[in-house]
């Protein structure tokens, strides 16, 4: 029997906790400003001379900023099911970073909405010999959609 | 501030199309066109500044000098410029600056393309480490998903609606059907744009410009190099913008996967795209309500109407007032796209800001036949490239 082995489509950018995966941020201990995805190479506050962020976790939940359903299968690097199936992208605001990160969305797109409160998950990306890569997608809290 | 104004002596394009051709080939016949327009043979030019394509190899990344040798070598100095769409901007303003310095008295400024099929896509190979490999990789965000995002946006905020989006593409097909550089010249229905494909809602197929070959070239000159050629009233460039986003810059941008957080220092109060025209007018003496007639990027439809409001035309929230009252349409107060816009062109990355450019020298000239707006003194360009570049050009005669 063999399993498919479950990997990170990137690495360093979401925690591999299935229950309650996190976004990977850093976080300038000066001036507090958070960086997403974490590559910063100096805290991004022209005002602040920070060079040293530290890792953080982002917020697991947000509100919907916009958004859209693509129909058209995007060119490579994407990895497109065949037969390709449309797909959901959201940006999402979260408040207590005042930073807005997209994600593929995750489930029935048509409950989406602007202000609609959605929570980070892990989702298959797409599968191939080396396993399942997984990324992090936004889901709508069931039962609290639209806003 | 008011600085100095360079002339623009000729401007000359390529028709956009899908040719199949070389991209030199393109600059070549727009430069031709643009040195025969100004009276200025190519030997005289001092200076070439090209936009640089990323698509066509290696010469295209040194598009100037390819450009260049393609004339045949002149030992002009040169420089290629690069700022994704914002590139045929940044070469105007490296012709511009020589010339402000006084250490070059005429240019030439060039662009051309050719694209692909379909989706602008990143480059190939493995590229863990580039941003636009990995929004395509991670996310399948294309340029049309983060047009629909603002799209959305703008109807959930402002109560835009695919109607008005459909009747920009309707004006600006219009506008474009006597012009013989666009590539689209026919009529478009409001339902032809509501009945062809969802690309990225809610945008549609004729919502979104294609991929276009083309090419745009200026030559632009010292106000004393114009006199003695004895160019009376000629077109003048008033400014140049190429200003780059402000921390924390609050709105999502390709091709990033977030914004700034504006947890430390609150988003300025001019937003990036607010800034980009703004600086423009600061540096030109004028105000938007000195603006006669513009051409805005359209790479979708419903962008067209968040420029209105960059370009401060109107108030936030008030474009679609402006496209329903006729206002941004040939015969109103401020015509936008008169050229017929991306909807008619497709896009040419390098060439498209400077075919901006001559678009309205044409109009300031009174030669814009078939779509000329009315007595056009002042005109104004606006687009943005991808990775933070602005560019906006203020030209008045």
């Amino acid at each position: 029997m063999t399993t498919t082995a479950r990997v990170p489509a990137i690495e360093g950018w979401f925690t591999l906790d299935d229950a309650a995966p996190r976004l990977l941020g850093l976080k300038c201990g000066e001036c507090g400003t958070v960086v997403f995805p974490p590559r910063a190479l100096a805290c991004p506050n022209p005002a602040c001379p920070a060079t040293d962020l530290a890792s953080v976790e982002l917020s697991r939940t947000g509100t919907v900023w916009s958004y859209t359903v693509n129909h058209y299968a995007p060119p490579e690097p994407y990895m497109s099911p065949d037969p390709f199936v449309p797909y959901a992208v959201a940006a999402v605001e979260l408040a207590d970073e005042q930073i807005v990160v997209l994600g593929q969305v995750a489930g029935d797109p048509s409950t989406l909405a602007v202000g609609a409160p959605v929570e980070v998950v892990l989702d298959t990306l797409f599968e191939d010999g080396e396993g399942e890569h997984v990324v992090w997608k936004w889901k709508v809290v069931a039962g609290e959609a639209g806003a | 501030m008011s600085v100095d104004q360079v002339v623009v002596l000729g401007v000359g394009m390529h028709p956009w199309g899908k040719w199949g051709a070389n991209f030199a080939e393109y600059g070549v016949v727009a430069a031709r066109a643009a040195l025969e327009d100004a009276g200025v043979s190519w030997p005289e030019i001092e200076f070439v500044a090209g936009a640089e394509t990323v698509r066509n190899g290696y010469p295209g990344y040194v598009a100037g000098s390819t450009i260049a040798q393609a004339l045949g070598w002149n030992g002009a100095q040169v420089s290629t410029s690069y700022g994704a769409c914002a590139s045929g901007s940044m070469a105007l303003d490296a012709a511009r600056s020589r010339i402000l310095a006084g250490v070059c008295e005429v240019a030439l400024v060039v662009g051309a393309d050719t694209t692909p099929k379909g989706f602008l896509a990143p480059n190939k190979g493995e590229r863990g480490d580039d941003p636009d490999w990995l929004r395509f990789r991670l996310l399948g965000a294309t340029n049309p998903t983060y047009f629909g995002l603002y799209a959305r946006r703008r109807m959930e905020l402002f109560g835009a609606t695919v109607e008005d989006f459909a009747q920009v593409k309707v004006k600006n097909a219009r506008h474009g059907l006597a012009n013989p550089n666009a590539r689209y010249r026919k009529e478009v229905s409001v339902d032809e744009v509501r009945e062809s494909p969802v690309v990225s809602d809610p945008l549609r197929l004729l919502d979104i410009c294609a991929t276009s070959d083309g090419a745009a070239a200026l030559v632009v000159c010292s106000t004393e190099f114009a006199q003695r050629r004895g160019v009376a009233d000629p077109v003048r460039v008033a400014a140049v913008s190429t200003v780059t986003p402000k921390f924390p810059n609050a709105v999502i941008e390709m091709p990033n996967f977030a914004t700034d957080s504006a947890v430390a220092v609150p988003p300025a109060p001019v937003s990036f795209r607010d800034s980009i025209a703004r600086t423009a007018y600061e540096q030109a003496g004028i105000g938007p309500e000195d603006v006669d007639v513009a051409e805005v990027y359209d790479l979708s439809t419903a962008l067209e109407l968040d420029w209105y409001e960059n370009l401060d035309l109107c108030a936030q929230g008030d474009a679609e007032r402006l496209l329903r009252d006729g206002t941004t349409t040939l015969g109103g107060r401020v015509p936008v796209n008169p050229s017929g816009g991306l909807g008619c062109f497709g896009e040419a990355v390098p060439a498209q800001a400077i075919a901006q450019v001559c678009e309205l020298t044409w109009q300031l000239r009174g030669q814009a036949e078939g779509r000329q707006v009315e007595g056009a003194r002042v005109g104004v360009t606006a687009n943005q490239g991808l990775f933070g570049h602005g560019s906006s050009v203020v030209l008045v005669r």
